[in-house]
């Protein structure tokens, strides 16, 4: 009981004397160090502090947009080159293409014109071939004549004993 | 520890200095956790601030906060207001640290007196008023007389809106220092509530531990008004300081 009746006197003091804070007397104290230390705080945080906090965040935003900035512009540069690359080997295929079709036409024109120039010179040899032919053909008959009348006039001396002239041979054997 | 749950908000002179008219360079426990709770913010700022381009986690915390009331200035305010980012943050950063080192055993809550409120409300109300006359001239006080309304409304509507602007201060110093004196008083009347059971006999002793799991409540409790209330400080602050860019509102 003895705790109690000195809690309940010593709030009862309490109640008396009023708050602390409506002690006025208190108040130029307490608002001259608030001047002081907020003062000088808002000066240090100021001046030193908060630019040194701030300055590398806005930093790294440039930093970033710098680096987007360089992701797009490369990106427009590599879709740039694709392009060159496609119209280059475009090019490059429409010229391969045209080398191919006047090469073609080249070794076709190339072999025709030497399957002509062969088909001439065979027909030269051909005609020339006709008429040695010919002439040896007529040199043999001419030979036959000689030997038909050589062996008409063997056969007529071995029958006759008595050779015939070659006039009446002739008349024989072409009549 | 008296028995007395006002005992705490004792201002006790540490050392006499001299009085320059109404400037009083007495130094008190007050004058010292101001001391304390501004060496605080410098150091864990200061240690923050390392200024590298990828932040570990000391410089994350003090950018976050950075940030945090950048945001909110350019989010109640408006970018134009960037120029009082300083001073919302000193704001901001001053009465957290205050309402934090406060909450230490045998510490002095300094925002736990009206004086250091007051203080704080009239001289942000104050730069409200010089800066919003700075900024349109005598227009600036069209705040009081919002456009497009009935002629027959002025006579009403201009006191209502010289009343609520001048209450700004009033509720901005009484909602601080309120919230911090009450939340101390009931921290240490449930203390002495344990002590006077524990002193009483073996049974009560026992009960005790009801007190004790409500006096851990309202620590965790009173951590988040320390921090709620310099928010609720410094976002009003900006809030107010958009009279100074929006007369037209």
């Amino acid at each position: 009981m003895a705790a109690e009746s000195t809690v309940s006197k010593e709030v009862e003091a309490a109640a008396a004397e009023g708050l602390p804070q409506f002690d006025v007397s208190t108040f130029a104290s307490q608002i001259t160090w608030l001047v002081i230390t907020f003062g000088l705080l808002y000066l240090i945080l100021w001046r030193f502090i908060l630019p040194k906090l701030g300055n590398p965040i806005a930093e790294r935003q440039h930093r970033i947009a710098d680096d987007l900035d360089t992701a797009s512009r490369m990106q427009r540069e590599a879709e740039e080159a694709e392009r060159t690359y496609e119209r280059v080997l475009a090019d490059a295929k429409a010229k391969a293409h045209n080398v191919a079709e006047s090469t073609r036409t080249s070794i076709n024109a190339e072999i025709e014109a030497e399957i002509e120039a062969a088909d001439a010179e065979a027909m030269v040899q051909a005609e020339k071939s006709e008429a040695h032919i010919s002439k040896i053909r007529k040199a043999a008959l001419s030979n036959i004549d000689t030997i038909a009348t050589d062996v008409a006039s063997d056969i007529v001396k071995k029958f006759t004993g008595k050779a015939p002239t070659a006039a009446q041979l002739k008349k024989i054997l072409n009549g | 520890m008296a028995n007395n749950p006002m005992e705490q908000f004792k201002i006790k002179e540490i050392f006499d200095g001299p009085q320059i008219g109404p400037i009083d360079l007495s130094f008190t426990n007050s004058s010292l956790w101001m001391v304390i709770g501004s060496l605080a913010v410098i150091i864990f700022l200061g240690l923050s601030a390392r200024g590298k381009l990828i932040p570990g986690r000391l410089q994350s915390m003090g950018e976050m906060s950075y940030e945090f009331i950048a945001d909110m200035l350019r989010d109640t305010t408006g970018p134009e207001a960037a120029k009082w980012f300083p001073y919302v943050f000193t704001l901001f950063f001053f009465i957290l640290f205050a309402n934090l080192v406060g909450m230490n055993p045998y510490a002095f809550t300094t925002t736990s007196h009206i004086a250091v409120t007051a203080a704080l409300a009239v001289f942000t109300i104050l730069l409200v008023i010089i800066a919003g006359i700075w900024k349109n001239g005598l227009k600036w006080f069209k705040i009081f007389a919002p456009s497009g309304l009935p002629l027959i409304m002025y006579p009403i509507i201009i006191p209502i809106e010289i009343i609520s602007f001048l209450s700004r201060p009033v509720t901005l110093a009484v909602r601080l220092f309120a919230n911090m004196t009450a939340g101390h008083v009931m921290l240490k009347l449930f203390a002495i509530f344990i002590a006077y059971l524990v002193g009483k006999d073996a049974l009560s002793a026992g009960m005790a531990i009801v007190p004790i799991m409500g006096t851990a409540a309202i620590v965790a409790l009173e951590f988040l008004v320390a921090a709620l209330q310099a928010f609720v400080f410094a976002i009003l602050t900006c809030v107010y300081l958009n009279d100074v860019y929006h007369v037209d509102h």
